[in-house]
């Protein structure tokens, strides 16, 4: 019997914007409890909201990025989400319901079957409530209201994935998109990104199964984890004849496990309506163009571009884009260059320059390493100053801020050995030396070459130009 | 000097005739002698008073002066005040301090106005008579078994009893205008937009705007000037050139069309007020102004409708008295719903409670459409009549309340009739026009009798215009309660 997962998301991007959705009050994260929270963020008496423009800007650009203008609401309503919560100082939360901001759209992923569109619902503004610190005092509940109002944009998929791999490839998808358009930094452990999971089952074919949402996944493993867990909770359920409860579920990291929060029928009647302390918000076709103009090139268009300029494959095209950073450092490289071709510029930042931001813990903002000295290396492999090997090494030296390629590969005197005549000289030698895997190469053992050309490297110190190595030997044992 | 205008203190000021700490001191004994009978203030303190008062003197002897410098206004306990107690009339927020000012005093005290007091009011501005305060029910200077109007009640009354010489107030249905007429005072209820709400602690946040209360419209002008313009803290804040709300105020009326909507002069118009109104309206013909019949046909519905927007917003607005950062919280309770509970149910009182269920019923699930989004519609009708009306009148003129003041209790226990007291007010507030009300006679018991005016969107110069014509004709707006037992 086959079963088919749907799955939805919301997500929750915060948008990198200096203040709160609706007043002065800083979004800087870890200041101490209740600091940054002025006089419209606890509620007093009195005060009224006033929408960030900066916040509203943020989710035009993030419209223009998954549909463009069309999906741009040209007039939306912030409404009121009444509730009683102790870290919801105004006992509702300003958001858009109605009419939001952003409707429609799509993220294109790549599956294991090619590329697929997600359908976005909608995305709409709206302000965090604070956090309640239930831990922290006997008896009591300290409110820290440092948060209260942050500008949040809710991303609501349609129910458009079918497996636990596809919402991650989505969520992933979703968050490089914030940061590459700049709208969100992405931190996960700071809650700056966090998705919900709509999740139901059914038999393929048959109509969509009574879903139940998961809050609060704030990392890719603990979506993906929790997806599976809750999946394979319902099969279990359905398969022993049960019935799926619609409610609301926590997952709990520790147990690798969900559970139920509340259900429907405990569900809150939010008794939304159009906040009257805000007017309707107008966007203008100008402003619209405006922003639409300093958005940059997108992730998706550069793949495509990337696969018919520079003839790379949707692979390699793929791992240059997941962060704007490395596309964008991966074209002032190609840019740079005099000789060598952009498959072997992606094969060196998709490989040893990835690996060497992973170990020291790194992004490409803090890479000492310009586009243009990077470029630089590359060329001097490709005029067999170095080779390949000795390259990554100069690599590691430039990244500790030795110099650039020719400074290093004269003080370390890593200079390749091109003079034909010493490379034979020395091949010579490493022949006398080694008669016995001489004779296993005539005798047809392929692998006695490999063991010489290594003894010709290891008495070169790895200098010998490895063509010129290969060409030479092969002629001698011929000869 | 008790019975002075506002330019005439401005000119005794200015003149040194009088300082500021000695006319303050003035009101403040009056205050003393009358308010343990009217109950007009909630919060007086004296030395802040009398500070404030002192830094006016020496703006004055630099000569460094506005209009308002050096005179006391009293202001309605619903503008949140720096250092002053700020309740609302209510319990919830009988402890509560603010630690800012309220977009409309900071104009005053940029004014170099006094703050003399703060007013008693209905709770939470919810009320027609200022009975509902947690601090006792105001009285009515012109007879003290009467109501003084509210939700400004403390504001009128004060004006009227010669306690300030003007105040501040607020209106949502009627809370001005209303209570100005019921204590023989001139107010002014704005243009929505025109008056930031910012520190005005919201009631129905879509009707609710703050103006003046005094003896005459020339007084009125000159707060307004003071109170109005632009306040990017309030996103419904209109942004607009400042005016000088006196420069009209002397122009003749001949040629004025004044429209009379029949709706206004029908069955539940008491007939003291009818002739008080009729007779204003004589006048007006003399002054030269032209009747004209005109109709408001959606009228009738303006309470019902404002009964269901009004405590749909207040209901949301009050979330926020929840006894976790400020004011009342019940002393014991069993765990965080009991808290709510407790809290709300003690710091509320029960036409608060009243409203904050009716508002969360007509928002709930399945109700929405029925009761909210319907009401709205009527909005739209109400705001339509007035466009008709404004393409054939200059002003829309009637009477403000179907009756005179009524007795203390004799409408507290019948909340639709109270409702029906801003059965002629609500409109405006709507439709968002200005409205305001000027003394027009005397009836019932010798009880004053209030006109109501009611401008097109911020046409207040013409508005106060047309009252302070009116006013140099007459003589009501002079007038003062006599007798007044301390």
């Amino acid at each position: 019997m086959n079963w088919e997962i749907v799955i939805g998301l919301e997500t929750h991007a915060q948008l990198s914007t200096k203040s709160k959705m609706f007043s002065g009050g800083s979004t800087a994260f870890g200041a101490p409890p209740n600091t940054q929270a002025n006089a419209v963020d606890i509620a007093l008496p009195g005060v009224l909201p006033v929408a960030n423009k900066g916040a509203v800007e943020r989710a035009i650009r993030f419209g223009l990025a998954v549909g463009g203008e069309k999906v741009i609401n040209r007039r939306s309503v912030f409404a009121r989400k009444n509730y009683f919560y102790p870290d919801l100082p105004k006992g509702y939360q300003i958001s858009q319901y109605e009419l939001p901001i952003v409707k429609g759209g799509e993220i294109r992923i790549l599956t294991e079957s090619g590329e697929k569109a997600i359908r976005l619902t909608r995305a709409h503004l709206e302000e965090d409530a604070g956090k309640s610190l239930h831990e922290a005092f006997q008896d009591k509940s300290g409110i820290d209201l440092n948060r209260a109002g942050v500008p949040l944009l809710e991303i609501v998929s349609e129910p458009d994935m079918r497996s636990a791999a596809e919402a991650v490839a989505y969520a992933k998808t979703l968050h490089a998109l914030v940061r590459w358009i700049g709208i969100c930094d992405g931190n996960m452990q700071e809650g700056s990104f966090r998705c919900d999971a709509n999740v139901s089952v059914r038999r393929l074919g048959a109509p969509l199964g009574t879903r139940c949402e998961i809050k609060n996944l704030n990392s890719f493993r603990f979506l993906e984890r929790a997806i599976e867990f809750e999946a394979k909770r319902q099969i279990e359920i359905l398969k022993d004849g049960g019935k799926i409860i619609q409610e609301t579920r926590l997952y709990d990291a520790d147990k690798d496990e969900t559970r139920s929060m509340r259900t429907k029928e405990e569900a809150h009647d939010y008794r939304y309506f159009p906040d009257p302390d805000l007017l309707p918000l107008e966007v203008s076709e100008k402003w619209i163009e405006e922003i639409k103009a300093k958005l940059p090139e997108l992730p998706e268009a550069k793949r495509k571009r990337y696969q018919t300029e520079y003839a790379l494959s949707p692979y390699d095209a793929s791992l240059l884009t997941d962060t704007r950073e490395k596309a964008e450092y991966f074209e002032l490289v190609c840019r740079s260059l005099e000789g060598p071709a952009p498959k072997t510029v992606a094969n060196w930042i998709t490989g040893e320059l990835s690996a060497l931001l992973n170990d020291r813990g790194i992004d490409f903002s803090q890479l000492l390493i310009s586009g243009k000295a990077f470029a630089k290396l590359l060329d001097r492999i490709k005029d067999g100053t170095i080779s390949a090997n000795v390259a990554k090494e100069v690599l590691h030296g430039m990244a500790n801020g030795e110099g650039d390629a020719d400074a290093i590969i004269v003080k370390r005197g890593l200079k390749q050995i091109s003079d034909a005549g010493a490379i034979e000289k020395i091949v010579d030698e490493v022949l006398a030396a080694n008669a016995k895997q001489v004779e296993d190469y005539r005798a047809g053992k392929g692998k006695a070459f490999n063991s010489l050309v290594g003894q010709v490297m290891k008495a070169t110190q790895g200098k010998a130009n490895p063509g010129q190595v290969n060409e030479i030997l092969k002629r001698k044992l011929a000869g | 000097m008790l019975n002075a205008s506002l330019k005439e203190l401005s000119a005794a000021l200015a003149q040194r005739k009088i300082s500021s700490v000695e006319l303050t001191r003035l009101f403040l004994e009056r205050v003393e002698k009358l308010n343990g009978s009217l109950n007009a203030f909630i919060t007086l303190d004296a030395e802040k008073s009398l500070a404030q008062a002192r830094a006016a003197d020496k703006r004055i002897a630099k000569g460094a002066t506005q209009p308002l410098t050096g005179i006391p206004v009293a202001h309605k306990d619903i503008f949140v005040t720096r250092s002053w107690l700020t309740t609302c009339g209510s319990r919830i927020l009988s402890n509560f301090v603010s630690p800012y000012d309220a977009h409309v005093i900071e104009r005053f005290n940029g004014a170099g106005a006094v703050i003399l007091g703060k007013t008693n009011m209905d709770e939470f501005a919810m009320g027609s008579s200022s009975e509902t305060s947690f601090y006792g029910p105001v009285k009515n200077p012109w007879g003290q078994a009467y109501v003084p109007g509210g939700s400004s009640g403390g504001s009128a009354a004060a004006v009227a009893a010669r306690m300030a010489p003007a105040a501040t107030g607020t209106d949502t249905g009627g809370s001005i205008r209303q209570p100005a007429a019921l204590s023989g005072v001139s107010g002014l209820k704005p243009t929505y937009g025109l008056v930031s709400r910012y520190g005005m602690i919201a009631f129905a946040s879509s009707l609710d705007q703050g103006g003046p209360l005094a003896k005459s419209a020339e007084d009125l002008a000159l707060l307004l000037n003071a109170m109005a313009g632009f306040d990017a803290r309030d996103s419904t804040s209109v942004e607009r050139v400042a005016e000088d709300y006196r420069r009209e105020l002397d122009k003749p009326l001949a040629g004025l069309r004044i429209g009379v909507p029949k709706e206004h002069f029908g069955e539940g118009l008491a007939g003291d007020v009818g002739r008080a109104v009729g007779a204003a309206l004589e006048e007006f013909e003399k002054l030269g102004a032209k009747r004209v019949p005109i109709g408001l046909p959606n009228s009738g519905l303006s309470v019902p409708a404002y009964y269901v927007i009004a405590p749909a917003e207040a209901a949301s607005n009050l979330s926020r008295f929840d006894g976790v950062r400020y004011g009342h919280r019940a002393k014991e309770y069993r765990d965080l719903a009991d808290m709510y509970r407790r809290t709300r149910a003690e710091g509320f009182g029960a036409e608060v409670r009243r409203r904050i269920l009716i508002g969360t019923y007509v928002l709930s699930h399945g109700y929405y459409d029925a009761y909210y989004l319907k009401a709205q519609k009527i909005r739209r009708l109400i705001a339509d009549d007035f466009v008709e009306a404004f393409k054939r009148c200059d002003v829309v003129v009637g009477p403000t309340s179907p009756t005179v003041a009524f007795k203390i209790g004799a409408k507290a226990a019948d909340p639709v009739q109270m409702y029906l007291n801003d059965i002629y007010t609500i409109p405006a507030n709507l439709a968002g026009l200005p409205g305001m009300s000027i003394p027009c006679g005397f009836g019932r018991d010798d009880l004053p009798v209030g006109l109501h005016i009611v401008g097109n969107y911020f046409s207040e110069a013409k508005m106060l215009n047309v009252a302070h014509q009116y006013q140099k004709a007459t003589d009501w707006h002079q007038r003062e309660p006599a007798g007044i037992q301390p």
